[in-house]
């Protein structure tokens, strides 16, 4: 819904006196407080907020300076962010969880006074770095307990600070009246909020965003999903995650939805089901998650239910995508699809708390097809999105019923993104920062001279769907030696897909074709065995197994038929491929501590390997030292067979061939 | 751990005293001649080895077990023979060793059966579900709720007790007796079979009880370091004597202590 006011309001503080005015008594926030919601609408959320400013400007938030927020999803972390921001000062939200260290790094960074936090634990983590934060005046914080015996001349309560606020304004007209001008006096140019980035990859920067940029960001997309005031958002996300930030914050003011926090971070799911939200987000894993939790729990139904469950989840995957993008169906399809929503769909999403969802996003990493299509085909309209924090998150979305599980949809209005000499994706858009938190050689690091932002990510557009396609970082991307686009992240991921492969590692930066060395994966492959009377003595027996080689050949050939449906891709098709004979272990040093493969690590350790895999000979011998447990080293020998693979003829060349 | 530099909860009065305390089951002497006090606010742990009378203690100050000798007092009021209703009446809750809960109801239903004590409408009122009995019951849940965001068991609040962990169902029975808005608190071996992490989180709810609620705590704890870091002070039981009566400080370094736990040479 693009309210002609939200083009006035460049601030979020005029967004919030604006959404009193329009919105008065519908609900803000919810909040699960003793076991019951509880509801502020956004003309009290207003006056809340309103006294919180007070409040913080006589403890001496001035504007311009930088304040910490601390914590998880709450109101009062919510309208400390507001609050902040209608005094033109600046807010900079830290993840609940960062360890002290990170929490030390980011308040001196960004030279706090001032933090809001939740409660005595990130009190406590404060206090523990205190040494290296000497700018820190004053904590405000939300939750009581615990407090009673810490030292009070830098501690406040937050409904303290409001309650005083309150006073100010009611004995004297003359403060609300300050107030007015000072909410009048914000720029949209202005830093509206500081976001820093997680620092996974290096040192953590504080991205700048401005009010006005994040609100145009979020006026476009509130449009694009058309959300209104009666729309409902569960903020289950961390708060300092640029994600909630847009999604929930600013969507939320620009649209005049509803925003609800879970009673605690562990009462998500059952919070979910209960407010019914009608947009949601959740990254990947998330949903795999909440799969395997409903498939567990199918094993242990009864026959019946579980003949019916299965029974109509089939039909969903035969119909309910199409249905879902409009297509046309059989009647008989229909009909079945309706008594499946009857019998098994609609009592699902209940259970999932999705009945009511109208927009669901998933994002931040490749999704399972299959994970993709399950939750499409019981009718969630859940769709992919592509974004950062220094974009403010919004680049591309999928347009209802134009859906694909392999790309990220097409730019969003006004936002223009080109694919750069090398396959890097890079964007400007309305919501871009303006530059990093006290740091102007990272910042010059990632702008182009016209002005451009770098994504760090390589993608293309894709032909036939027009949509942007992201496929690996483009550090990581290499060519092969006929100067094929190789993205090693991408064509990994593609196998691991299949549940019977646990790890990939693809060969192929400036070498003749790509090759894949795969890790089976014992559970699924074990239990595979079992049921087919593959006799095995241990995991290199079953790794080196004719028939598992079969099955493995099977995925990979799919996986090149997808790859040949791709111009771009083709030309990376699997070649070669072999079965290692042991699990990679982080033990070993072939993992990160967080489960990635370490290519060039693996490389040298398994040289003779990766060298037969293109010299073409059809086994290779390895020794290799492993770590056990306990700490002993020992050594395994194995003889590891290659197989080559057909590829499919590359699109191209058949164009010709027509 | 006591907030290092903040100021102790104010200890007072003498709340709860053991005179002269004996007990034996026939021949066996479970408790012979003890004498302590618990004051006010305090925390207050009953430490010693395998046998060595610490439960029957706790039993004995609770009601459940009568004393052969001796007196025990409470609140200014001396009795020789108190039956556990009436020490539940009279604000002492307890939780047990092996725990104690009605494992097919829910953790809000567990912690609302502490109440029960505190509901006044009768048996039909309440059948009824209307007028007094309604209100009372939905001020009760409150004070319920109250103790479940208290203890952050929120996600919990309706799993039935028999499906969750140990370490959880320790925490919902600390909950079911602070439902019962207790003096006097006797928690036996509250962190029994705890990790680590679970122990941390338990010491942290058992100093923020006595702190938030401000209640008096007995607690009997096989982990020294627990018992060192948590209690104002402790009382040391051996074959059902008293051998040690004092600090942390003062315990650690106590010989007859020490023998006591590490065997002397005969």
């Amino acid at each position: 819904m693009a309210h002609p006011a939200a083009a006035q309001a460049d601030t979020f503080a005029k967004l919030l006196v604006r959404n009193a005015e329009l919105f008065g008594a519908r609900p803000a926030m919810r909040h699960k407080d003793l076991g019951i919601w509880q509801t502020w609408t956004w003309s009290q959320t207003l006056e809340i907020v309103r006294a919180y400013a007070v409040g913080l400007h006589r403890l001496g938030v001035r504007r311009g300076e930088t304040v910490a927020v601390v914590g998880g999803n709450r109101p009062k972390l919510y309208w400390s962010v507001m609050a902040v921001q209608m005094l033109g000062a600046v807010p900079v939200p830290v993840y609940a969880d960062a360890v002290a260290d990170e929490l030390a790094f980011v308040l001196a960074h960004a030279d706090v006074r001032f933090a809001a936090v939740e409660d005595q634990e990130q009190i406590d983590k404060i206090q523990s770095v205190i040494e290296r934060l000497p700018k820190l005046e004053m904590m405000v914080y939300d939750e009581r307990r615990g407090l009673r015996d810490y030292d009070h001349a830098r501690l406040r309560a937050m409904d303290d600070v409001i309650a005083e606020g309150r006073k100010a304004l009611a004995g004297d007209p003359v403060v609300g009246e300050w107030l007015d001008n000072e909410i009048a006096a914000g720029k949209g140019s202005d830093p509206s909020i500081i976001l820093y980035t997680s620092g996974t990859t290096g040192q953590s920067k504080g991205v700048v965003l401005t009010g006005e940029g994040s609100i145009r960001a979020a006026a476009d997309t509130v449009a694009f999903d058309k959300l209104t005031e009666n729309d409902v958002a569960l903020a289950y996300l961390p708060l300092a995650w640029v994600g909630d930030h847009y999604l929930n914050y600013a969507q939320g003011l620009v649209s005049g939805f509803c925003t609800a926090c879970p009673e605690n971070p562990d009462t998500a799911m059952a919070d979910l089901r209960e407010i019914g939200p009608t947009f949601y987000f959740a990254p990947p894993r998330t949903l795999e998650v909440l799969l395997t939790r409903v498939m567990i729990r199918m094993e242990d139904a009864g026959f019946l239910k579980r003949k019916l469950f299965h029974y109509f989840i089939g039909v969903a995957r035969k119909y309910g995508e199409r249905i879902l993008n409009g297509e046309k169906v059989p009647l008989i399809g229909r009909l079945l699809y309706a008594l499946g929503d009857f019998l098994v769909y609609a009592p699902l999403k209940n259970v999932l708390g999705f009945s009511k969802v109208r927009v669901a996003y998933t994002a931040g990493e490749a999704i399972g097809p299959d994970l993709f299509a399950f939750y499409r085909s019981i009718g969630l309209n859940l769709k992919q999105l592509y974004g950062q924090t220094e974009a403010f998150l919004y680049l591309t979305a999928q347009h209802d019923g134009d859906i694909y599980s392999d790309t990220v949809g097409p730019a969003l209005p006004n936002v223009d993104i080109r694919i750069a000499e090398g396959g890097e994706v890079q964007f400007k858009s309305p919501g871009m920062f303006t530059e990093y938190f006290k740091d102007k050689d990272k910042t010059a690091e990632v702008m182009t001279a016209d002005g451009y932002v770098k994504t760090g990510d390589a993608g293309y557009f894709d032909e036939k769907t027009g949509h942007l396609k992201i496929i690996d970082r483009a550090k990581d991307v290499g060519r092969l030696n006929d100067g094929t686009l190789f993205p090693p992240k991408y064509i990994e991921n593609k196998l691991k897909f299949f549940p019977n492969i646990r790890e990939v590692v693809a060969y192929g930066d400036k070498r003749d074709f790509c090759a894949v060395m795969i890790n089976i994966d014992l559970t699924a492959v074990g239990s595979w065995a079992e049921r087919n009377n593959v006799v095995y003595g241990s995991y290199q027996e079953l790794a080196g197994h004719p028939l598992v080689y079969d099955m493995i050949e099977k995925h990979v050939a799919e996986v090149n038929r997808s790859l040949a449906a791709d111009k771009v891709m083709a030309g990376a098709q699997i070649k070669r491929f072999l079965i290692l004979h042991k699990e990679l272990d982080a033990d070993d040093g072939e993992l990160t501590r967080t489960q990635k493969v370490r290519r060039s690590f693996i490389a040298d350790r398994y040289g003779p390997l990766v060298a037969a895999l293109y010299d073409g000979s059809p086994e290779a011998d390895i020794a290799t030292e492993v770590t056990f447990e306990d700490g002993r080293k020992g050594t395994i020998k194995a003889r590891v067979k290659i197989r080559d693979m057909k590829t499919e003829p590359v699109p191209a060349v058949l164009e010709k061939a027509a | 751990m006591r907030a290092p530099g903040g100021p102790d909860v104010a200890v007072g009065d003498v709340l709860l005293s053991v005179e002269n305390v004996s007990l034996s089951f026939g021949g066996v002497k479970a408790v012979s001649d003890v004498s302590f006090d618990i004051r006010k606010g305090e925390i207050r742990a009953i430490i010693g080895p395998n046998g060595a009378g610490k439960t029957s203690m706790l039993n004995i100050i609770n009601g459940f077990y009568h004393p052969q000798q001796g007196r025990i007092t409470f609140r200014g009021a001396t009795r020789a023979k108190m039956r556990p209703h009436d020490a539940a009446y009279g604000g002492i809750a307890r939780t047990f060793q092996n725990v104690a809960l009605f494992r097919g109801m829910t953790a809000l239903d567990n912690i609302m059966a502490g109440r029960s004590l505190k509901m006044h409408k009768n048996f039909f009122w309440q059948l009824l579900r209307f007028g007094p009995a309604t209100r009372e019951e939905i001020e009760h849940r409150h004070r319920a709720e109250e103790i479940i965001d208290f203890l952050k068991i929120q996600e919990i609040r309706r799993t039935p007790v028999g499906r969750l962990p140990y370490g959880l169902q320790k925490r919902v029975e600390l909950g079911r007796a602070l439902a019962m808005e207790p003096e006097l608190l006797l928690l036996d071996e509250p962190m029994a079979g705890m990790n680590m992490e679970e122990k941390e989180d338990m010491s942290r709810f058992v100093l923020d009880v006595n702190d938030h609620y401000g209640t008096t705590i007995a607690l009997i704890e096989h982990d020294m370091g627990v018992v060192m870091d948590l209690s104002d002070r402790v009382v040391v039981l051996d074959h059902g004597i008293k051998i040690a009566d004092g600090t942390p400080d003062e315990i650690k370094t106590n010989q007859a202590v020490i023998d006591a736990y590490l065997g002397v040479a005969h």
